[in-house]
């Protein structure tokens, strides 16, 4: 249970959630040597609807295949924030894209506009998750960058693997800007949970 | 890294399969999107149908011709081909029928997980009769289930089906496929008399008759209607009574070869949970959260649901005074945990059939709950 990671990623149908959780699972599972389980949950939509995905990571064989707590969540529209973030563990990490999510429940999320830069940058929305994929690459724990690259790669289609290792890189950048301006911004020290219920 | 399905496919190919006939459906496309692709390079034959009444048809069609068939649907499918799943299993052809559950009834919940068809898998098509059905909760055994579901087809020339649900249909998990690994494959056993000797019913010792394909010279008739030793329909008591017998006595007396389960630290478990599928999953993490707590808690896992594996059900009733019963329906294989039991050991339900999985923390509060 202790070496178990879940990783939720939201969205809706047609954003690459599935895929992006299938290229995750690939990464960690057959470049990094774990176990991994990938599950999906999808409306009958093709496009639009509430899509899920989860990874679950961990050093030995995987019983339950869903999230129960993820330690980090990965939303690409206001309402998979809206629904999944109380779920998170307590200090889970949350990644938003900023480009859909406006309305940040956590001021420790990493807020990054993984659409407004595949859209800007590279003029194709469509390779949105794989940014996103980049920007996983330096914020989870789990899973390194070369692993993401060679998964992405085995996974996208002939002719794209240039647009694919750049919107990646694209995705690592804008993490690292992101982690940097993170540990600068200033937060208020956190109320330790016993204060709180003092003060009612 | 492969999806359940994917392995299912995988598992077919491995297990001889050279024809797939079947229309599509979420949960179980991928079945087909894998095999419409393999198929012809091995020298099969893939063909989507019309619908999913043609799509069985012709898996019994081409088994009869000798070739390994099989087919893949989803619950509005599977409704759909009960009629000629009787014909499979009065004609005594081998094929193999993978339902991926989702939710029911009618065209219920294209994407969500469901176990509500154990009892139709076993009651479906009409008429008393036999018949084998397999569960997976694993990629793996997704792929080790769909050979085995082979193996037992071909032996006792029975329809076998493999029921999973959607979560382990397309969940991914990383699986290692040796193709050097020595894997038991069964071909059915062909007569070895003169065509003109051949008698394609006859009773033998294992009430499993030999199985000429068609077009090789044995000239024989296949009906529906109940039929004699030759094949032909008959009306004759003394026919039809050995017949049927015969149907049923080819699977009960070879309960030991087609059941299996799994045994998760019941030995010493105060409470065992009986479970199949995606919850069984679930159920070993409750399992273990459990026995962290200190409650002796162990899991059956059926592999094989019908024939109904009353011995391993025994088994645990020997250590176990609670028994409960998770599943994503409104209680199916808890009526046969209760038959078992006889009132010996308390037997509770955990049932949910809001279209997602049973958690552990579900479980584990119903063990506290019963407790």
């Amino acid at each position: 249970m202790a070496n178990r990671y879940e990783i939720r990623l939201g969205g809706s149908g047609g954003q690459g959630i599935i895929l992006m959780g299938i290229i995750l699972a690939e990464a960690i599972g057959i470049y990094q040597h774990k176990f991994v389980a990938q599950t999906q949950s999808y409306g009958p939509e093709a496009r639009g609807g509430s899509s899920k995905s989860e990874v679950i990571v961990s050093e030995e064989e995987i019983d339950y295949p869903k999230a129960m707590k993820p330690d980090l969540l990965l939303v690409m529209n206001q309402k998979s924030c809206d629904d999944f973030y109380p779920d998170l563990k307590p200090d889970g990490l949350l990644i938003v894209d900023s480009t859909f999510v406006t309305q940040v429940p956590s001021p420790k999320a990493f807020q990054i506009p993984f659409t407004r830069i595949a859209r800007e940058k590279f003029k194709r929305e469509m390779v949105a998750n794989i940014v996103a994929l980049g920007a996983l690459s330096q914020l989870a724990p789990v899973v390194s960058a070369k692993a993401i690259e060679s998964a992405v790669l085995a996974r996208v289609p002939k002719g794209t693997e240039k647009l694919n290792r750049d919107a990646l890189k694209a995705g690592i950048a804008a993490a690292k800007r992101a982690k940097r301006e993170w540990s600068q911004t200033e937060r208020l020290p956190e109320i330790p949970k016993e204060d709180l219920l003092d003060s009612y | 890294m492969l999806q359940g399905n994917e392995a299912i496919a995988e598992g077919a190919l491995r297990a001889g399969c050279r024809f797939f006939a079947g229309y599509p459906i979420t949960p179980a496309t991928e079945i087909s999107e894998v095999l419409s692709v393999r198929l012809p390079i091995v020298g099969g034959t893939f063909i989507q149908m019309e619908d999913e009444i043609a799509s069985l048809g012709a898996v019994i069609g081409a088994s009869l011709a000798g070739v390994k068939s099989m087919t893949a649907t989803s619950g509005p499918g599977f409704s759909l081909m009960q009629e000629n799943l009787g014909l499979a299993i009065i004609a005594e052809i081998p094929c193999v029928i993978v339902n991926v559950m989702r939710g029911g009834p009618s065209t219920g919940l294209p994407t969500f997980p469901a176990q509500g068809d154990v009892m139709q898998a076993r009651w479906g098509t009409h008429g008393d009769h036999p018949i084998i059905v397999l569960s997976a909760s694993t990629v793996r055994e997704c792929y080790d289930m769909t050979i085995r579901a082979f193996n037992l087809s071909e032996k006792f020339r029975i329809p076998v089906i493999l029921l999973i649900d959607e979560v382990v249909g397309h969940m991914r998990e990383k699986m290692v496929v040796d193709e050097e690994e020595a894997i038991e494959i069964f071909n059915r056993v062909k007569p070895t008399m003169p065509p003109e000797w051949y008698i394609p019913y006859e009773d033998t010792p294992s009430g499993i008759p030999p199985m000429a394909n068609f077009g090789e010279g044995y000239r024989y008739h296949v009906t529906g209607l109940t039929h004699d030793v030759r094949g032909f329909p008959t009306s004759r008591p003394d026919e039809i009574g050995p017949f049927i017998s015969r149907l049923h006595r080819k699977i009960s007396s070879h309960f030991s070869e087609i059941q299996t389960a799994e045994f998760f630290q019941t030995d010493d478990a105060e409470i065992t949970l009986i479970a199949y599928g995606c919850v069984a999953r679930s159920a070993k993490r409750a399992a273990i959260e459990a026995r962290e707590k200190g409650i002796k808690v162990g899991l059956l896992k059926l592999n094989t649901l019908w024939p109904f594996m009353r011995s391993a059900v025994e088994r645990v009733l020997q250590t176990s005074k609670v028994l409960i019963v998770p599943e994503m329906n409104m209680g199916q294989i808890s009526r046969e945990v209760k038959r078992v039991n006889r009132g010996v050991s308390r037997v509770f339900t955990l049932n949910k059939v809001d279209g997602t999985i049973i958690t552990p923390m579900e479980i584990l509060c119903r063990i506290q709950e019963v407790t």
